[in-house]
């Protein structure tokens, strides 16, 4: 009987450990299948030259990455300044203000708008943002653009990521102790004093961490975003400029066109462009994070 | 919530020390989801002396307390009725300002919950709020209130380092520093000592016996014999009801109630 016990405790720690190795691999594979497929070019061109020629001509042999690079981070940017201060805000209501009924009212509101499928949120940007954008916003700043910007992409965007945010950043908040909000209080501190100077300090590592997988998400984003964003192949040197994202790049072009020569090889280097942000992103923001808690608990 | 007329009812079976009140509570009536946490309260606290709320776990003792600076307003389905009169000025009338009547009062939690930024911030944070900017002015108040909870010679030289590194003893006078440097009147403790060491214990109640020259103290406890050492006067709760109030010695020595004599010898608690 025990030994029947053990023996499948020994086989459960066993193929859990093989499963874990299995899908931690799928990471790996993949970073290693796209630099293997980027080969060529790299044979071609050196890498430098290919982050920083801002020509993409791919008949002509010109791949320059830095028009999709440039777009990617504008879009992304765009959205999280529209969506940090309103999520926090946001979350500081429902954990500090909101009364029980409408927290219970809001917070599976929010799960439901995280379950929208993203190509609705894009059709709803070409039906609304873009004509919004193009006859009211750009006119606004006396700019005169067809509303395919990268302040649509940034705008859908943002509504995006609103739901993991505000939901992550909840959970953040609800575990700041009462105590440590009543010792603020006593002073004769109000709610928002509370919440701007102790609340959000001690929320501090909590809510970069909700914005970091925010903006992992809104880098990979791609089918809302290729809908609104104008997909140009320039440098946007405004946000009423079209831009071209670099997962707009990979769906629209793979699997045609792959006749030019390296054209194939370039999308791989693209995608390995993203792969990389991603994930050098997240290990910067790793390491931020270690020290802010660092300096909490320390 | 709103104010009831002045009168002493028949139901007020203790008979408050004759000193002038400070704290006046009148007819209080505390219910949290529809449970009677607190019974027709009628007390008067006598000012520049320390009184110990005791009683059985459970019994009302911090909800009391808690009435006394309005946190109990963040508590969830909480309804209050009755008053509470702080210098002859209701609480909870519905235009008292709830912000001005905390600042009246300093508040000791059960743990020292420093804020999350400097020695220094801490001590300061309540003065800036309430208007101080004067660089000066804010130093002074940082090196008087430390000095006064014997913290200054400590920290002197690590003010701008996290409150978080200090000890728990530390941060628990410093908590209190930060309470008295926004100039209360009333200092408020929730068992402020339970999670103290011995000797850290010792010289939190020697502060608050030496504070009680310029403040009415308030303490919540459930060690008798702290309540012994450092009160002048005693509230025994129980049920939500007071049974017993009286200088330590009376209450202690020759309970009135049976309850209150079974609580003090430990039958109870």
């Amino acid at each position: 009987m025990l030994r029947t016990r053990l023996i499948k405790n020994a086989i459960a720690k066993q193929s859990s450990f093989v499963l874990l190795l299995i899908s931690l691999s799928v990471v790996i594979i993949i970073g290693i299948g796209l630099t293997f497929k980027s080969i060529p070019l790299f044979e071609s061109f050196n890498i430098w030259d290919l982050l920083t020629n801002h020509v993409w001509a791919p008949m002509k042999g010109s791949f320059g990455f830095l028009p999709f690079i440039m777009g990617t981070l504008s879009v992304t940017l765009v959205a999280l300044l529209i969506s940090c201060p309103l999520c926090i805000l946001s979350s500081i209501y429902l954990t500090e203000y909101a009364s029980n009924a409408l927290k219970n009212m809001v917070l599976p509101l929010i799960n439901v708008l995280a379950a929208i499928p993203p190509v609705l949120y894009g059709v709803w940007g070409v039906l609304f943002i873009v004509p919004a954008i193009q006859s009211y916003i750009a006119p606004l700043f006396g700019v005169s653009t067809s509303g395919y910007t990268i302040l649509a992409g940034g705008i859908v965007l943002s509504v995006m990521i609103f739901p993991i945010m505000i939901s992550i950043m909840v959970e953040v908040l609800k575990t700041i102790p009462a105590e440590l909000k009543a010792a603020s209080l006593s002073l004769g501190a109000t709610k928002w004093e509370t919440a701007q100077k102790v609340i959000l300090r001690k929320a501090k590592p909590g809510i970069i961490a909700a914005i970091v997988l925010a903006i992992s998400r809104a880098f990979g984003e791609t089918i809302a975003v290729l809908m609104v964003c104008g997909n140009v192949s320039k440098i946007p040197t405004s946000i009423f400029d079209a831009g071209y994202p670099i997962p707009a790049l990979i769906a629209n072009n793979f699997g045609e066109m792959m006749s030019i020569p390296l054209y194939d090889s370039a999308l791989m280097f693209s995608a390995l462009l993203l792969f990389v942000i991603i994930f050098g992103f997240n290990l910067i923001s790793r390491i931020i994070l270690n020290r802010l808690e660092g300096k909490h608990n320390g | 919530m709103h104010a009831h007329p002045i009168i002493e009812t028949e139901q007020t079976q203790v008979v408050s020390p004759a000193i002038q009140p400070h704290i006046q509570i009148q007819d209080l009536n505390i219910h949290i989801d529809g449970h009677h946490i607190l019974k027709n309260i009628n007390l008067s606290l006598p000012n520049n002396s320390i009184t110990s709320i005791i009683g059985p776990s459970g019994c009302g003792k911090t909800t009391l307390l808690k009435t006394l600076n309005r946190l109990i307003d963040d508590t969830k389905g909480v309804q209050v009725s009755g008053s509470v009169f702080v210098n002859g000025e209701d609480i909870y009338a519905p235009n008292a300002e709830v912000t001005h009547i905390r600042k009246k009062m300093g508040l000791l939690s059960q743990k020292p919950f420093p804020l999350p930024m400097s020695i220094y911030d801490n001590i300061a944070y309540g003065p800036r709020i309430h208007g101080t900017r004067n660089k000066k002015e804010l130093n002074a108040i940082v090196e008087t209130q430390l000095k006064n909870v014997g913290l200054w010679e400590e920290v002197k030289d690590r003010l701008d380092q996290s409150a978080t590194r200090l000890s728990i003893g530390q941060q628990q006078r410093l908590c209190l520093a930060r309470g008295l440097a926004v100039k209360p009147e009333i200092i408020l403790g929730d068992e402020s000592t339970s999670a103290l060491d011995p000797i850290s214990t010792q010289t939190i109640e020697n502060l608050l016996v030496e504070l009680k020259k310029d403040y009415t103290i308030v303490l919540v406890t459930h060690i008798l014999r702290q309540a012994r050492r450092v009160s002048d006067y005693i509230i025994f709760v129980y049920g939500g009801e007071i049974l017993e109030f009286g200088k330590t010695e009376e209450v202690l020595l020759n309970p009135k109630h049976e309850i209150t004599r079974q609580y003090v010898k430990g039958f109870i608690s």
